[in-house]
């Protein structure tokens, strides 16, 4: 704990560790000293004038160094000009005024300049009735401008700054809050000022415009109008909207968001999504969230979604009443019995997944998690320990990255883990391919794709530097991903991760664990309710009399899969969309979208998190868990799950891990520093203050398992002469209906999926943006190339979700699409 | 009695206080607050800019706005942005004329109807189509086609009232 400092700010004492800043020293007692350009997540600047203070400091007679008192015996103070709140750290008997006339005359001179050429835009600029130029103007400002009308300097308005963001030179006020956190909090420099002066204004520098998967945070941070999404474009004025508290279901990070919904007369007038905003939650997400977080809700509004159950009749898929498809369900249910295969997906909350299993024990089936990456079991007994905080981790703390690109599999993440190491934490990043994160790095292990196995036994060593700085700091988190690796492979990295951590001790305690990146948002909670993924899910679905699919689309992943759910007698499946496993079935249940649904999930930190309902549920779709319940009824079953807080209050009785929580705990708060939102807004943003839950980290499971030698690394890929090595990694946007239904990121989804270095390309005869045929076993798949010289030889990377189900490292035979097409004419 | 009879025969011969509604109408005071009006400009375009002021100044919650942007091709009114969708639940105006001073642009004026009757409620919801004034002499309708750079700005310079 830093020395404790004793200052008076208007009159009232007040006391602060040493080194903070005069403006959070006052901000923490409740004092408002008003700020355009200062952050509480940025450095400060000074820019703005904003600030201006009187401070004074006690007189020191030079001679004595004594300070020189008053006739009455307090010590002598010595006031100078204004100075900047936000950039004078606070010192012992510092006196600080904020509210004399002579600094209240201060910022209504800054924001009579400020004011010169800021356009009289208000009513209808959408930052209109939450700007903090507008609310200090009304507070602080002058009535009138003694500038001449005329003299207005006149910008580009309405200029786009890539795809997502608008900007408006016209209202930019030069605070470079935008500019800083690009580059202090981010790293991704991509806009900067242009000009000096007058003109000064703000460029994109990158190809595509403002090319970060952060920028829409700037527009949260932004003290006006000028920075703005295109989503949100006149979507509504800000008081006219409703927030309901969420979370992102996007990628594991679990990020808590707010929905900011209102009742349309474009939308037929049901209640839209109208935007997404972060809500404060200093644990999690900060204050911020990713592009895609922010801009993929549209799925939830789109046309293709099911609005009617559907049973094959004559070979088609015919909508049919509930009644009806749910009895024809549960008809075919009751003819398999027990040898029902149930396969559930991550995007399920854990109400749902827990009515799966109570209806799977009832009628003796078998259920699976159904995952692309494997490690549940080893983050339940070694993950994140209650008491986390990745923002903690800084001097003396490790970070190991696995075999992960955090940039494009869990962004926050990326976010979080690259400030834990500007704060000095040794970051050591593991992968087969130069990551962003390397540059942050203070050791890089480099392996090749395939040899993840020694990588992680080098560390296990202890011999090398890494694993040196690894096992001798205080904390230590690892990062598991899956790049270039399989279910099989992760779930065998997990098991040495795990080792690594138990030998090392560095698990079972706050800031320290296991973090798997997950895929899908709620694996951790399927795990966490007992149930797992199979190895050998494709045999156990093709002997299986009939296979119950929820949350899940295995045939779009794996072709095996879908020729294992063929075989099957029949297929009941739950979904949003008319998935590839959707078209297969003899029954579809339309379920609902999260944003419709009450429930809770797990964050891949091991949070329980609860979302609430923002949106009615669009008409003839049902929740996950009553879909469950119903069809157990009629198979005579007795569930009795009525309500997500009902089922929720069961299995935290009868589940372990889940013991001990209730929606009430999970929708507990705390203060959290910086304060945002409603009267804060000038200081931290538009991010929503927290009132809906922080949610909880339940203990570890007591039963710590030996890590065991158990789990084998598969034989790697046997590779023939002329086949390749191809192994899959994720890309942030992709083509998965839930990024693709959003409009404005067709764009930012990379029209490649196939990824090599040039050198190979040339070697095959394909040229970046040409197409190559992939073929393994009897399958054969087609995509597009680019090349990337950053990736090493000798290996083929398969994005994700692009149209190729490589779901492991495979070795293929690849031949140029459109040569082929020449030899066959 | 008589005296009564009496007051009935004086005012046989009075001026009548009441007039023959609707066949004649009594004309209003100036500053009459009647049924609203979306005003144009001499051009043809809204002065509305979709800026929702009005909603909510609106102490009865009647009137509903959603904006779009406009575009040169497709210019509704000056500046970026336009209402959409502009509705006001005639039942619920108390006509107090609160929408007429928080406008920004003096797009919308209580005028001097005040014949409104509906037959449902559905009817009593009057939507742009019906609150906007025609079309001036001179004017074009909208959406219309403007030159690049000439209607950047949402607010028009405008002076304090006189009276």
């Amino acid at each position: 704990m830093d020395k404790l400092v004793s200052l008076t700010i208007d009159g009232r004492a007040v006391q602060a560790p040493a080194g903070t800043l005069i403006i959070d020293a006052a901000k923490k007692a409740g004092i408002v000293i008003p700020v355009f350009c200062y952050h509480p997540k940025l450095e400060p600047v000074g820019m703005c004038r904003m600030c201006l203070v009187d401070i004074g400091r006690p007189a020191i007679d030079r001679a004595t160094g004594q300070p020189i008192l008053n006739p009455d015996g307090t010590p002598k103070i010595q006031f100078g000009k204004l100075d900047t709140a936000c950039t004078t750290p606070i010192s012992e008997g510092m006196v600080v005024w904020g509210a004399t006339e002579k600094v209240m005359s201060a910022r209504k001179s800054m924001l009579e300049f400020l004011l010169t050429s800021h356009p009289l835009d208000c009513p209808i600029c959408d930052k209109g009735g939450e700007c903090p130029l507008q609310n200090q103007t009304m507070k602080f400002g002058p009535g009138d401008s003694r500038f001449i009308y005329d003299e207005k300097i006149h910008l580009r308005k309405k200029m786009p700054l890539g795809d997502l963001i608008m900007l408006d030179r016209e209202r930019c006020i030069q605070c470079a809050r935008c500019i800083r956190f690009q580059d202090q909090v981010v790293d991704e420099p991509v806009i900067g000022f242009y000009q000096r002066g007058r003109p000064l204004e703000i460029v994109s520098y990158s190809e595509p415009g403002f090319d970060s998967i952060f920028s829409g945070n700037t527009t949260d941070i932004c003290p006006v109008g000028a920075l703005t999404t295109t989503d949100f474009r006149f979507g509504a004025r800000p008081w006219e909207m409703q927030p309901e508290a969420s979370i992102c279901t996007q990628c594991p990070v679990g990020c808590n968001i707010n929905y900011d919904v209102r009742r349309e007369a474009r939308s037929a007038g049901k209640i839209v999504i109208k935007r997404v905003m972060p809500r404060q939650n200093e644990s999690v997400n900060e204050i911020w969230i990713c592009d895609k977080g922010r801009f993929t809700y549209h799925y939830v509004e789109s046309p293709q979604r099911l609005t009617s159950p559907l049973v094959r009749q004559n070979g088609e898929l015919k909508p049919v009443p509930w009644e009806e498809a749910l009895t024809a369900a549960a008809d075919k249910i009751r003819t398999a019995g027990s040898n029902l295969v149930t396969v559930a997906g991550g995007r399920l909350l854990n109400e749902d997944l827990y009515a799966l299993k109570q209806m799977n024990q009832a009628i003796h089936g078998s259920i699976f998690h159904y995952s692309r990456m494997g490690g549940a079991g080893w983050v339940n007994r070694v993950g994140m320990a209650p008491g986390s905080n990745l923002a903690d981790l800084g001097k003396g703390d490790a970070i190991l990255v696995f075999a992960s690109d955090l940039h494009e599999e869990a962004p926050i993440w990326w976010l979080r883990v690259k400030q834990a190491a500007d704060r000095g934490a040794a970051l050591i990043v593991a992968n087969a391919r130069p990551t962003r994160l390397n540059k942050h790095a203070a050791h890089g292990i480099k392996y090749r794709y395939g040899e993840e196995e020694s990588a992680l036994q080098e560390l296990l060593a202890g011999e090398s530097d890494a694993a040196k700085a690894f096992s001798s700091s205080k904390n230590a988190v690892i990062f598991l991903g899956s790049d270039g690796m399989g279910a099989a492979q992760v779930e065998a990295a997990a098991a040495l991760a795990s080792e690594l951590l138990v030998k090392t001790d560095h698990f079972g305690k706050p800031n320290n664990g296991l973090v798997v990146v997950w895929q899908a948002a709620n694996e951790l909670g399927a795990s966490m309710l007992g149930l797992s993924p199979s190895p050998t899910l494709g045999e156990k679905l093709g002997a299986a009399m009939g296979v119950y699919i929820a949350g899940a689309d295995p045939v779009a992943d794996d072709p095996d899969l879908n020729d294992a759910i063929q075989r099957a007698a029949f297929v009941i499946v739950q979904d949003m969309f008319l998935s590839e496993t959707a078209k297969l079935a003899d029954v579809v249940l339309p379920v609902q979208a999260v944003m419709e649904r009450e429930g809770s999930l797990v964050s891949g930190e091991r949070r329980v998190q609860l979302v609430y309902p923002a949106i009615p549920a669009l008409e003839g779709t049902r929740p996950d868990f009553s879909i469950t319940n119903e069809i157990a009824a009629r198979l005579d079953v007795k569930l009795d799950l009525s309500a997500p807080e009902q089922i929720f209050d069961r299995l935290a009785q009868s589940e372990r891990a889940f013991s001990g929580l209730s929606y009430e705990r999970l929708a507990e708060t705390q203060p959290q520093w910086p304060e945002v939102g409603d009267k804060d807004l000038y200081f931290g943003g538009t991010s929503f203050k927290n009132k809906e839950g922080l949610g909880v980290v339940p203990d570890l499971s007591h039963e710590m398992a030996e890590p065991s030698a158990g789990a084998k690394f598969q034989e790697r890929a046997a590779v023939q002469y002329g086949e390749w090595l191809a192994v899959p990694v994720t890309s942030v946007y992709h083509q998965d209906v839930y990024v693709a239904s959003a409009e404005l990121l067709k764009n930012r989804i990379p029209s490649e999926a196939i990824l090599m270095h040039p050198a190979d390309a040339t070697a095959l005869g394909a040229s970046s943006g040409g197409k190559l045929t992939l073929k393994w076993g009897i399958h054969s798949y087609e995509g597009s190339l680019a090349v990337d010289a950053n990736l090493p030889q000798g290996v083929i990377l398969v994005r994700r979700d692009m149209g190729i189900p490589l779901q492991q490292p495979t070795a293929v035979r690849v031949t140029p699409a459109t040569n082929q097409s020449e030899s066959d004419r | 009695m008589i005296r009564g009879f009496f007051t009935t025969l004086k005012s046989l011969f009075t001026k009548p206080v009441t007039i023959q509604y609707p066949e004649v109408k009594r004309p209003v005071r100036e500053r009459y607050r009647g049924r609203h009006e979306l005003k144009r400009y001499d051009n043809g375009l809204e002065k509305c800019i979709g800026c929702a002021l009005c909603a909510a100044a609106c102490p009865a919650d009647a009137i509903f706005v959603e904006a779009a942007a406009n575009t040169d091709e497709q210019r509704y009114s000056p500046g970026e942005r336009y209402a959409s969708t502009y509705e006001i639940n005639m039942l619920r105006c108390i006509f107090c004329g609160y929408c007429e001073d928080a406008c920004p642009t003096e797009a919308i004026v209580l005028e001097k109807d005040y014949e409104l009757s509906y037959a449902d409620r559905k009817s009593a919801i009057f939507t742009k189509e019906m609150l906007i004034v025609l079309v001036p002499p001179g004017g074009k309708p909208r959406p219309q086609k403007t030159e690049p750079g000439k209607f950047t700005r949402s607010i028009p310079e405008m002076k304090n009232p006189t009276d």
